[in-house]
């Protein structure tokens, strides 16, 4: 796969767009005509030929930009990345794993070459060109976890397994969906989940840690959450709430297609070897609604997924006020012919839009 | 059930993934204990692993398959060869047998990727550990894993008598500061309160022996007001024998009888019916199974249900629980 990077912004003038493959690509999150939270998780053992799941850490035409873009957050606020103390070598272990899963599923964008302890790593997309010694943290520019994903698409949480439930002791987080690791840091399972509504009344998060504590080296697992966006901001970060809260305001009939992103997290899990800590990739892939109702079946859904959310949880992903405007564009993709079960596209064969006349 | 990407399979809940190797030293140590070493069959690495993980090895024994956990000793950082430590047990249900008797070097082998029950807490300013017996075992990786990251540790092990002390003479040679022997036949005990009293703050304490020793350890450290959180432990339960039993599973539509000298867990298994697990020693959680209907009383042995869902009776550890009575109806 030869990957043309994009030259694009996350910010000011976003000039962020998704090119046909990434649309083709885009992890739409909804197997069915509704939504609900539940324990959606499965395996994370590749997936179809040039999907965002087919990789350990899918690599796109975004990455160089949102990689610029990481190193801006970074600059404005260091908070965003934090490590206790006791999480070192669960950042080492951190390092490996990517450096290896890269270095073999994309040879030609990264090499990993290690002779004992001494490693040497090449990114070409970032021109990086890197020599260190494995486990010792004074070889490297920043901490192994920080090192490592300032290279890495997504935020990354690292939890510590301890008491039979996971502490977020660790993690750089820029691309978030309105929540702090400043603020979250130290913190366990269920009191980071403490905002989410209707998911503890479920059992929901009783149930995802029992499975979480039991992941295994080897056995990775991943699921998608989602949210909206307006503009393609990466960092919709409580602590920079009072630039992108007002944006939500700036949305019109006229420029909604183009304005409103769905935002969708393709989150990973990993056992980590050495520290037997968990690590919780959370993979942001935006599309505007204007790309997404460019396929007839995830038009149809869209409209029927927003129109019958529970209010609580449109509440709670902020975006009940433009809900109303959301739906009369969408409402427009949405001929109320039937879709079929499962999250593809199946462009070939769900029928094309009948257009209204009314 | 929600499928975010549905040509996948669900997560496989059935055990940690496999690894297929072959034997490549037998070391006997002394009377009870023999030392077993692996390597890759495909020539390829091992993961590393963390200090304190285990592995399920899968005996073929006849017709029969065990599964039995034993915790890896080797250096985590040893990529090449995993090795276990087995004691030989007369009295039980025949793994530690079959490993003793039947297994030659070069034979193929199936284990399980590691799995961590019995980790570390990294935050700890010291790591005591308190060993009985081959409870040595998770402490030795542990132990290697520590040296390597400057770790401040302190090990007491206490054993039979210096002939059945395995890893003693190479434990008092390479740390012979941090390591303190303790042999029962000399009327050497380990002071325990004494020992916990001089602890630094910061301090974890991790036991791994007989279940006395463990109860003794947890007790004591609890009555001298040690945070749980700061007590860690293991014990590995071997499903005991028992009277054979009858047994339904609902979503399977069949009736299993598990005999005298079978866990509830391996005939489930023998009809083919998959069932989740991952220690097979009653102290993962991942097997639990409720129960529909029973009439008749449980012999609850693991160490993950809480005494009142003991009591009620709704749910059961097929690893290692067992059942006497008339009637009983899995969801299984
Ligand atoms: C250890 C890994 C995980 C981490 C670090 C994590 C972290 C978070 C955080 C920080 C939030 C935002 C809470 C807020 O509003 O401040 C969140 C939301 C949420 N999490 Fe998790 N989570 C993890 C695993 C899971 C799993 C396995 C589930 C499975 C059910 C889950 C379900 C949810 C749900 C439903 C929400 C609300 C999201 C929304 O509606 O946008 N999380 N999580
Ligand atoms: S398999 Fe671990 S408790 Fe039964």
């Amino acid at each position: 796969m030869n990957i043309q990077f994009n030259d694009e912004t996350f910010r000011d003038d976003y000039s962020f767009k998704n090119s046909q493959r990434a649309i083709d690509r885009f992890p739409f999150p909804f197997h069915e005509d509704s939504y609900m939270y539940s324990v959606n998780m499965e395996q994370h053992q590749g997936g179809p030929v040039d999907s965002v799941y087919e990789k350990r850490f899918d690599v796109d035409e975004h990455y160089v930009s949102e990689m610029r873009d990481r190193e801006m957050v970074l600059a404005d606020d260091p908070l965003r990345c934090q490590s206790l103390p006791h999480m070192t070598l669960a950042g080492w272990d951190l390092l490996e794993l990517i450096m290896v899963s890269k270095s073999e599923d994309y040879p030609e964008l990264f090499e990993l070459h290690r002779e004992g302890a001494n490693w040497h790593w090449i990114n070409k997309p970032l021109g990086i060109d890197d020599r260190f010694v494995f486990m010792d943290d004074t070889t490297l520019p920043y901490g192994p976890m920080e090192y490592i994903t300032r290279q890495t698409q997504g935020d990354f949480c690292v939890l510590d397994q301890r008491e039979e439930n996971l502490w977020m002791d660790a993690g750089i987080v820029t691309t978030q969906a309105d929540w702090s690791l400043d603020f979250d840091i130290g913190m366990n399972f269920f009191e980071w989940h403490a905002p989410v509504p209707l998911a503890h009344e479920k059992g929901i998060f009783k149930r995802a840690l029992k499975f979480l504590l039991n992941i295994q080296q080897g056995a990775p697992a991943r699921r998608l959450n989602w949210t909206m966006t307006v503009n393609p901001l990466l960092d919709t970060s409580p602590e920079n709430y009072h630039k992108w809260g007002v944006q939500k305001m700036s949305l019109t009939p006229q420029n909604l297609a183009e304005k409103q992103y769905l935002r969708v997290e393709l989150q990973t899990f990993f056992r980590l070897p050495r520290s037997n800590a968990l690590v919780f990739p959370i993979r942001c892939y935006l599309m505007s609604f204007k790309d997404i109702v460019s396929k007839p079946k995830w038009g149809r859904r869209l409209h029927r997924v927003v129109r019958d959310i529970p209010e609580e949880l449109a509440t709670y992903k902020g975006f009940i006020d433009n809900r109303p405007m959301m739906l009369e564009f969408l409402s427009r993709y949405d001929d109320g012919l039937p879709t079929s079960f499962g999250v593809w596209p199946d462009s070939h064969t769900e029928p094309a839009l009948i257009e209204s006349t009314s | 059930m929600n499928v975010p990407a549905p040509n996948s399979t669900a997560p496989k809940l059935t055990g940690a993934e496999k690894i297929d190797v072959t034997i490549t030293a037998i070391v006997p140590l002394n009377d009870l204990v023999t030392r077993f070493e692996f390597k890759r069959s495909d020539g390829s690495l091992f993961p590393t692993f963390s200090g304190g993980a285990h592995t399920v090895v899968e005996m073929q024994d006849g017709d029969r398959k065990r599964l039995n956990p034993y915790s890896l000793m080797s250096d985590p950082a040893n990529r090449e060869t995993f090795a276990i430590s087995v004691r030989r047990d007369d009295e039980g249900r025949g793994g530690s047998l079959f490993m003793h008797n039947k297994v030659k070097i070069g034979d193929p082998m199936v284990i399980s990727y590691p799995v961590n029950l019995f980790s570390l807490d990294l935050r700890a300013r010291k790591h005591l550990f308190i060993a009985g017996g081959i409870g040595i075992t998770p402490f030795l990786a542990q132990i290697k894993q520590l040296v390597r990251t400057n770790g401040n540790w302190e090990l007491h092990y206490s054993c039979r008598n210096a002939s059945l002390g395995s890893y003693v003479d190479e434990l008092t040679q390479k740390y012979p500061h941090s390591v303190h022997i303790h042999y029962d036949d000399e009327k050497d005990f380990i002071d325990l309160e004494n020992l916990l009293h001089g602890q630094p703050i910061g301090t974890h304490l991790y036991v791994c022996g007989p279940k006395g020793m463990i109860e003794w350890v947890r007790s004591t450290a609890g009555a001298a007001g040690w945070p749980t959180a700061h007590i860690h432990y293991e014990e590995f339960l071997a499903p005991k024998p028992g009277k054979p039993f009858a047994v339904r599973l609902a979503k399977s539509g069949v009736t299993v009888k598990v005999g005298a000298h079978e866990s509830l867990l391996e005939a489930i298994e023998r009809l083919g019916v998959e069932a989740p697990y991952l220690c097979r020693g009653g102290a993962c959680g991942q097997c639990e199974t409720d129960v529909i209907e029973s009439d008749g009383a449980f012999m609850h042995r693991d160490h993950w249900l809480e005494d009142e869902e003991k009591a009620l009776g709704v749910k059961i550890m097929p690893c290692v629980s067992r059942f006497e009575g008339k009637t009983l109806v899995l969801d299984r």
